[in-house]
């Protein structure tokens, strides 16, 4: 949660609210990477896509 | 903000792109710094600094509880952003790249902050809590490094390097403990990626040939119609430079802001009517023609930051930081266009140096504490700041290996010796005090020869460090003789300028020199010290000081005694591809498998000669990937 505040408090201080969508869906890519990698629902996935 | 005096512990750390480092500062002093590939032995090793601030702590008595603060030397935030806004920028081109620099991102630079305090606890437990993690601007990091270690009390302050988050190069001001930023060039135009694109098509690595690039300039036929067609399609196609010194660089002819390479081969054999230059290849005149065009440029633009710094803070000084203040070639072009009476340049200015940057741009702009200023242990705390290995470590070592060794416990008598022993043209493996922090070798962790030999370069480069040998030796020189034989020698105490010989030192050049070849150039014998004068009787001098480095100075005065020549060639202790040694281990192996003659460990002498397997060098071959 604290990466989600800081990366808030960073597009209001450099005033690009515009990024905001993608680095959303790059963080839910990634957070998509780790889980494949490392998790229990890594056999899940796959069948997702 | 000012005024405030209090016991403030920082830790900075430059890591993650290369040349990763830690560096602790104790009330403004900088009481331990060093560089991460000294101890993992992988040159510009750029994972983050383990040992390196193991190290640090180690030596300066904390633990990470102790610390006020911990600043990382760059904003990951901000890098981001520009990474984003570039892929998008240049949109679909780039796409490779993209989808090869997103999993480290989302997986790791991105959680910059969880990631160091991951790594840290790798190190040692501390309270996650208390600990002050903060983030400096990669640009700031230069500029305090560089400011706050200067002797000045107010100057001006330039940044020039490839690229930080978005800045590549910047312009501010410093007075006592303030620093205030004015202007900015942001990527993807960078003198440094420019003289990084070079670097590239001449042949050698990014991040680390640039030197090459820098040595092989002077080679180029200065006067010739081929330079001038360079510089004009240089000045035409790729880089548009404006009056303030700021440059725009032509991107339909660059690659690195999309792709892992840095220019377009095609366009750029169709601009200049070569191809780019394999590694292995033989290095051409057209090809120091080209470097000659590139630096020539590379110190207009310089100058002319430099002029427009001028003209913004009517400062007397200069303070100068950043990868594009390790030329030192464009600083002697800075020095002599007599903009700034005086020149600083942080002797750790490449990324590494970002560390100690950090960690005074914590304590005098974030806490506010009062400038120090004392010039010459400035000089000092900036540079000896690596591991120290006492003469009860290397009898440790010596047991170890059955090593075979002279013991001279009296420092005159060593130094007369091994005065002796250069003045008979030995080479010298000189290894003494606390490891350097940064790029140079300054008598600590130096290899040492005779200036006056003719085959002296041609030796160090091919036998010794086996290296281009085209590349050129730089002296010290006692402090005392330093104008006698050079023309500026103001701030040389760390080699950050180069400066000529003088005149009655050199040997009278032919008329039709600049027509000669490559190789005839370096065969000519150009002054009374060829070891160390380079093709246009330049040499990058460190002057030695009795104060900065007393042993050091003994050992050139025990020369000087005995030959009258008070300046010894000094190298970097370290075969091609391989980081300076740090431990009698290192130096050890470096000397077995070298044609160094004799190594010196603080007050202990090694002769080859009387080393088991001294006739099997290759049994001591290490492998280090060639730079």
């Amino acid at each position: 949660m604290e990466i989600l505040k800081d990366i808030l408090g960073f597009l209001i201080e450099r005033k690009k609210f515009w990024l905001a969508p993608l680095i959303i869906i790059l963080l839910l890519l990634g957070a998509l990477i780790v889980l494949s990698g490392t998790s229990a629902i890594a056999p899940f996935i796959y069948s997702i896509f | 903000m000012q005024g405030h005096s209090k016991s403030l512990k920082i830790l900075g750390i430059s890591a993650y792109y290369h040349d990763s480092a830690a560096a602790i500062c104790v009330n403004g002093i900088i009481v331990a710094a060093a560089q991460e590939e000294r101890f993992t032995r992988k040159k510009h090793d750029a994972e983050f600094p383990f040992m390196a601030v193991k190290f640090c702590l180690e030596k300066s008595g904390l633990t990470l509880n102790d610390l006020d603060a911990v600043v990382f030397y760059d904003k990951p935030f901000l890098k981001f952003e520009r990474l984003l806004e570039s892929y998008l920028a240049f949109a679909p081109k780039g796409l490779i790249s993209f989808i090869t620099a997103m999993p480290v991102w989302l997986s790791k630079k991105l959680f910059l902050k969880q990631e160091i305090k991951k790594a840290l606890y790798k190190i040692q437990e501390f309270d996650r809590k208390k600990l002050n993690l903060l983030f400096t601007e990669h640009h700031l990091a230069h500029a305090a490094g560089s400011f706050f270690s200067s002797p000045f009390s107010e100057s001006a302050i330039l940044t020039v390097d490839g690229v930080g988050e978005w800045c590549t190069a910047a312009m501010a001001y410093g007075k006592n403990n303030q620093i205030t930023f004015s202007h900015e060039m942001n990527f993807p135009h960078s003198v440094g990626l420019l003289y990084a694109s070079f670097t590239y098509f001449l042949g050698f690595k990014v991040n680390s040939g640039e030197y090459k690039v820098m040595g092989l300039a002077p080679y180029g036929n200065k006067h010739s119609q081929a330079v001038e067609n360079f510089m004009h399609t240089i000045k035409s196609e790729l880089v548009q430079i404006n009056r303030d010194g700021s440059i725009f660089l032509n991107q339909k002819y660059f690659t690195y802001a999309t792709s892992l390479t840095m220019v377009k081969d095609k366009k750029w054999k169709l601009l200049f009517g070569i191809q780019r230059r394999a590694e292995n290849e033989p290095i051409e005149q057209v090809h120091c023609d080209l470097a000659l065009a590139i630096q020539s440029i590379t110190e207009e633009v310089m100058i002319k930051m430099a002029m427009t710094c001028k003209s913004l803070s009517e400062s007397e000084n200069l303070c100068l930081s950043g990868g594009l203040a390790l030329n030192c070639v464009a600083n002697k072009a800075l020095r002599e266009a007599n903009i700034f009476k005086n020149i600083y340049v942080q002797p750790a200015s490449g990324d590494a140096g970002g560390a100690i940057g950090a960690a005074l741009a914590a304590y005098y702009i974030y806490a506010g504490q009062n400038r120090r200023i004392d010039s010459k242990p400035n000089k000092f705390e900036t540079v000896y700041l690596g591991p120290v290995y006492k003469n009860k470590d290397i009898e440790q070592f010596i047991g170890n290996y059955n090593a075979k060794v002279d013991f001279i416990a009296d420092e005159l008598a060593l130094c007369k010796l091994v005065g002796k022993l250069l003045a008979d043209e030995k080479i010298i493996g000189w290894f003494q005090g606390s490891m350097e922090f940064g790029p140079r070798a300054l008598g600590n962790r130096s290899i040492l020869a005779n200036v006056t030999n003719t085959d002296m370069q041609k030796k160090l480069n091919l036998k010794i460090k086996n290296r281009e040998d085209f590349r050129p030796f730089a002296p010290a020189i006692l402090a005392e003789y330093a104008d006698q034989y050079f023309e500026r020698t103001e701030f040389s105490e760390h080699m950050m300028f180069v400066t000529n010989l003088r005149q009655k030192y050199c040997i009278e050049i032919p008329v039709d020199f600049e027509k000669w070849s490559m190789q005839e150039k370096l065969n000519y014998k150009k002054s009374d010290f060829p070891a160390i004068t380079h093709v246009d009787l330049s040499a990058r001098i460190q002057c030695v000081e009795k104060v900065l480095n007393p042993r050091f100075w003994l050992l050139i005065e025990q020369y000087r005694q005995i030959t009258g020549v008070p300046m010894l060639v000094n190298t970097s202790f370290n075969v091609r591809g391989e980081p300076i040694v740090c431990s009698p281990e290192e130096a050890y192996a470096c000397f077995m498998e070298s044609g160094i003659d004799v190594l010196v460990m603080e007050n202990y002498v090694f002769y080859k000669e009387k080393q088991m397997d001294h006739d099997h060098p290759t049994k001591w071959k290490r492998h280090f990937e060639k730079d």
